[in-house]
């Protein structure tokens, strides 16, 4: 069907997919947990909040669960590098994620301020924690992780948790919590009403905007980083093996792609375009416009972060030449080519029956609905 | 050399976190069909009370089913957090059972799980019964793909080694799917959630008849729950996956450790009922043996010998040296020498390359390995006898509890003096912890009884583990531990809760306690 390196293209695009709708559905219901705490002030407030994203949260965690999953099974020693070298971000991005399933669910069971305002504090701790520290691990990608192999292919690393923290690192983790807020805005402008709606409108304009800025400020640093370039590869449909090539840093290197392929111009210019007109689009009262908008703003700011990296999925801070590339740390031909097969089935009728969900809850939540049916809703 | 504390902490993490995990999946298998085919009735007979049914062992079922999603993450992610070279070395095949689950069943069952919840008012009744079994489709889809992956661990086929990669590469997708191991695995492990659904059903309705109140609702819940639970007990005895012990050279070694079979018997081998195995003298003091059971039931034959655990260190003695030669012409290839002579010399033996990767807990140079570490690495090449031999039979004696308690129940609940057995809901009620003794118990003689390996034959559990610090997964454990047991107490708090209040906590005004408030307002 398709020869190794398309494959491996495809597969660059699809974990992009996936990835994407992780933060587009996952981050609406991310960003509208954050605000249930921040902008919902009474237990009303907060319920409405959360029944807007009751019956679909579960499988919005799906794509995070999948996206993790098509990593292991396209990219395995991404998989592996990048879970145990960010071990200690890692497990505390899971235990903050633990509170999401319970939190929705347990909640709404009893009636009791404590209980209720204790779980509202950990959905927010759920809600906030991932998307700061996925922000924050791409920042590392841009600066490179401290990782090498040995002969064997077992890899070690140098520093901790603390080493991730750099100013760089910390801006991208600020831009990706905005842009996840942003996005949960939209979508609670599209299922609230009244004075609530409002608040959250007012919110999502000035993070929208303030997102923009810091995505230019974040572009401009990069061109002052040391990007990463493969100076000598032998074949890009050979053998997964990250010891094989040679690996030069070079500064500003991680903008050369938007000259060798024009078209990938187009993602930032998508990402800022689409934040400013997310913005525009509360303003004027254009909800649903609004949720379109900051949804391509958060697929244009995650291409753009892989478009600069392409070919790099992990550069190694230690070893460059032991970077990963998704032309030396994917899976075999063949699986890639299953995968594609199961990829191409799945993921078109996954969004079909997802959309048909979303459209027979379409509508806004009110107080009303919330107090007609407060035993059975969150 | 690989820190030996930070492999016992990895797989102290790993046991904890999947014995957590499997303590509510089995319950959301067996559940979701046990609603799905409560709304059916419901849909068919068009009686409120089906409806009820669907509703209040929904709410329980949600109750589960978070802590099922939450410590299923972990499952997901911590392979790469505390198993980095065991990703690396098989994720070429172990990834795609774990990326197909998510595309075909987790997004199935999340999605409509939440129509379920909240789809009542939004969908036809035809909808919202088609959203319900697609949730327990889903859910089982799920449980398919994850033991096909956990099959592949056990009886590892359709793959080899590509020493220029450094791992595992699949060389057939049917063989991964239709391992035979993984079929029989999945059969067993699903049959078993149905079970634990079944019992979780059985008991709780007891308690409502104990106490004489919801009975019709208590009764036909108890009804469904008999004959389904019935149902499925026979296939998870019947169709255990004792018939899978056959294929493997894993898979044999567990056998001979499930029934403490120190020397290969004259076929049929007599089956030891109970007996204290010791390590030490090789042998079972105080064996009760029943003659020629084993071999009949383990090989469904007179004639082929269940092969002893002496005769196994033996065999595997000799593939440890074989496999010694595959890691030094794997060394040559690596080198660059790679020469056709040295290409198929190791092909030759590749197969016992894993054997030699054994020899790595002593020596680091597997060629420099002393004779007295072969031996001992033969020893130690499968697990200790007695948690495997032990657990089994807990596990079994369990099962057959089951057995006869869903045997009974079947039989009387279709008797007109159903309501006056008492001692029935006695028995179930004080069943209920017996399908998560022989699930756990299970699931000690499926992974402690596949050491030392992480991939049978393939790959040690010592090699695989993570580059991070041992002090680190220390702290994981402590901190996962916390969470898991914290949010164990609060699932349990409000199971009890909920159970408590019954059908009454949906607010119909039809059941128990609002009728009782009712009345007494009336007074």
């Amino acid at each position: 069907m398709f020869d190794y390196e398309t494959l491996r293209m495809i597969w660059w695009l699809l974990i992009g997919v996936l990835l994407i709708g992780f933060a587009v559905t996952d981050g609406f219901d991310m960003g509208a947990g954050i605000l249930s705490l921040v902008i919902g002030k009474t237990d009303k407030e907060r319920r409405v909040i959360i029944n807007t994203m009751a019956p679909h949260w579960e499988g919005n965690q799906v794509w995070f669960v999948t996206a993790g999953g098509a990593i292991f099974a396209a990219w395995p020693q991404v998989y592996a590098v990048a879970f145990s070298g960010f071990y200690t971000a890692m497990l505390i991005t899971l235990s903050a994620l633990f509170f999401r399933p319970v939190g929705f669910d347990y909640r709404g069971k009893i009636d009791n301020p404590t209980w209720r305002s204790t779980w509202d504090k950990l959905l927010f701790v759920g809600s906030v924690v991932p998307p700061i520290v996925f922000g924050v691990a791409f920042g590392n990608l841009f600066l490179g992780v401290p990782f090498s192999f040995d002969p064997l292919l077992r890899a070690h690393f140098e520093g901790g948790f603390l080493s991730l923290l750099s100013p760089f690192a910390l801006l991208c983790g600020v831009i990706s919590l905005l842009m996840i807020v942003t996005q949960g805005a939209t979508w609670l402008s599209m299922k609230t009403t009244d004075e609530l709606r409002a608040k959250i409108v007012k919110t999502g304009i000035y993070t929208a905007i303030v997102t923009v800025i810091l995505f230019i400020v974040a572009g401009f640093w990069v061109a002052q980083l040391n990007g990463y370039v493969i100076s000598d590869i032998k074949d890009l449909g050979g053998a997964s093996n990250p010891l094989l090539k040679s690996v030069v840093l070079e500064k500003g290197a991680w903008l050369h792609n938007y000259s060798q392929y024009s078209w990938m111009i187009a993602m930032p210019l998508i990402a800022i375009v689409t934040l400013l007109l997310t913005a525009w689009c509360l303003k004027a009262g254009k909800d649903g416009f609004a949720f379109v908008c900051s949804s391509l703003a958060t697929l244009g700011i995650i291409m753009t972060a892989g478009c600069s990296l392409f070919p790099f999925i992990m550069p190694s801070a230690l070893m460059p030449d032991h970077s990963l590339t998704i032309w030396d740390a994917t899976s075999s031909y063949k699986t890639l080519n299953i995968m594609t097969v199961v990829a191409g089935f799945f993921v078109p009728l996954i969004l079909l029956y997802t959309a048909w969900t979303y459209s027979k809850m379409f509508g806004r939540v009110d107080n009303k609905y919330v107090e007609n049916n407060s035993h059975t809703l969150y | 050399m690989i820190d030996p504390t930070l492999v016992e902490l990895s797989r102290i993490q790993f046991a904890m976190t999947a014995l957590y995990h499997f303590l509510f999946v089995p319950l959301t298998l067996g559940l979701s069909f046990i609603l799905a085919i409560m709304e059916s009735a419901y849909v068919i007979t068009n009686k409120q009370v089906y409806k009820d049914m669907v509703k209040f062992w929904g709410k329980l079922f949600g109750i589960n089913f978070a802590l099922g999603v939450t410590t299923g993450l972990t499952m997901e992610f911590q392979f790469g957090t505390n198993w980095a070279y065991y990703s690396h070395y098989v994720g070429d095949i172990f990834g795609a059972p774990l990326a197909i689950e998510g595309l075909m069943a987790f997004f199935l069952e999340s999605t409509f799980i939440g129509m379920f919840f909240f789809g009542w008012d939004r969908l036809t009744k035809v909808q919202h019964l088609m959203s319900t079994w697609l949730v327990a489709i889903g859910s089982n889809f799920s449980a398919l793909w994850i033991l096909i992956a956990n099959g592949w661990m056990q009886n590892p086929v359709g793959s080899e080694f590509n020493f220029e990669t450094m791992r595992m590469e699949m060389t057939s997708f049917a063989d991964l799917v239709f391992n035979p191991v993984a079929q029989v695995k999945f059969v067993h492990t699903v049959s078993a959630g149905y079970v634990t659904g079944a019992i979780f059903v059985l008991a709780v309705s007891s308690y409502y008849l104990l106490k004489k109140r919801d009975i019709a609702f208590a009764r036909r819940s108890f009804a469904i729950a008999a004959s389904f639970g019935f149902a499925s007990v026979l296939s998870v005895i019947l169709l255990g996956d004792e018939s899978g012990y056959e294929i493997g050279d894993v898979q044999k070694t567990k056998l001979a450790v499930i029934e403490a079979e120190w020397d290969t018997a004259k076929p049929p081998a007599d089956f030891t009922v109970f007996g204290i195995p010791n390590e030490e003298t090789m042998h079972t003091d105080y064996a009760i043996k029943i003659p020629y059971a084993l071999g009949i039931i383990a090989t469904r034959s007179l004639d082929t010998p269940v092969i002893g655990i002496k005769d196994l260190i033996a065999e595997h003695e000799q593939r440890i040296r074989h496999g010694i030669k595959a890691n030094v012409l794997l060394e040559k290839l690596k080198n660059g020498e790679k020469t056709p002579e040295n290409i198929a010399a190791f092909n030759k033996v590749k197969d016992d390359l894993g054997y030699g990767l054994l020899l790595k807990r002593f020596n680091n140079d597997v060629s420099k390995a002393t004779e007295a570490q072969i031996k001992q690495a033969a020893r130690e090449s499968l697990p200790k006898v007695a948690p495997v031999f032990f657990s089994f039979r807990i596990m079994v004696a369990s099962g057959f509890l089951m057995l006869l308690l869903f045997a009974l129940a079947f039989w009387y609940s279709n008797q007109t003096k159903f309501i006056e057995k008492t001692w029935l809901f006695k028995f179930a009620l004080y069943s209920l912890p017996l399908p998560w003794i022989a699930l756990e118990s299970g699931w000690i003689v499926a992974e402690y009884g596949r050491q030392p390996w992480a991939i049978g034959g393939i790959l040690p559990t010592s090699l695989g583990v993570s580059s991070v610090n041992s002090g680190d997964v220390r702290n994981t454990i402590i901190a996962l531990a916390s969470f898991y047991t914290g949010l164990l107490i609060v699932e349990m708090y409000l199971m009890i809760k909920f159970v408590k209040q019954g059908p009454s906590s949906l607010h119909t005004g039809n059941y128990h306690f609002e009728k009782l408030t009712q009345g007494e307002s009336h007074v």
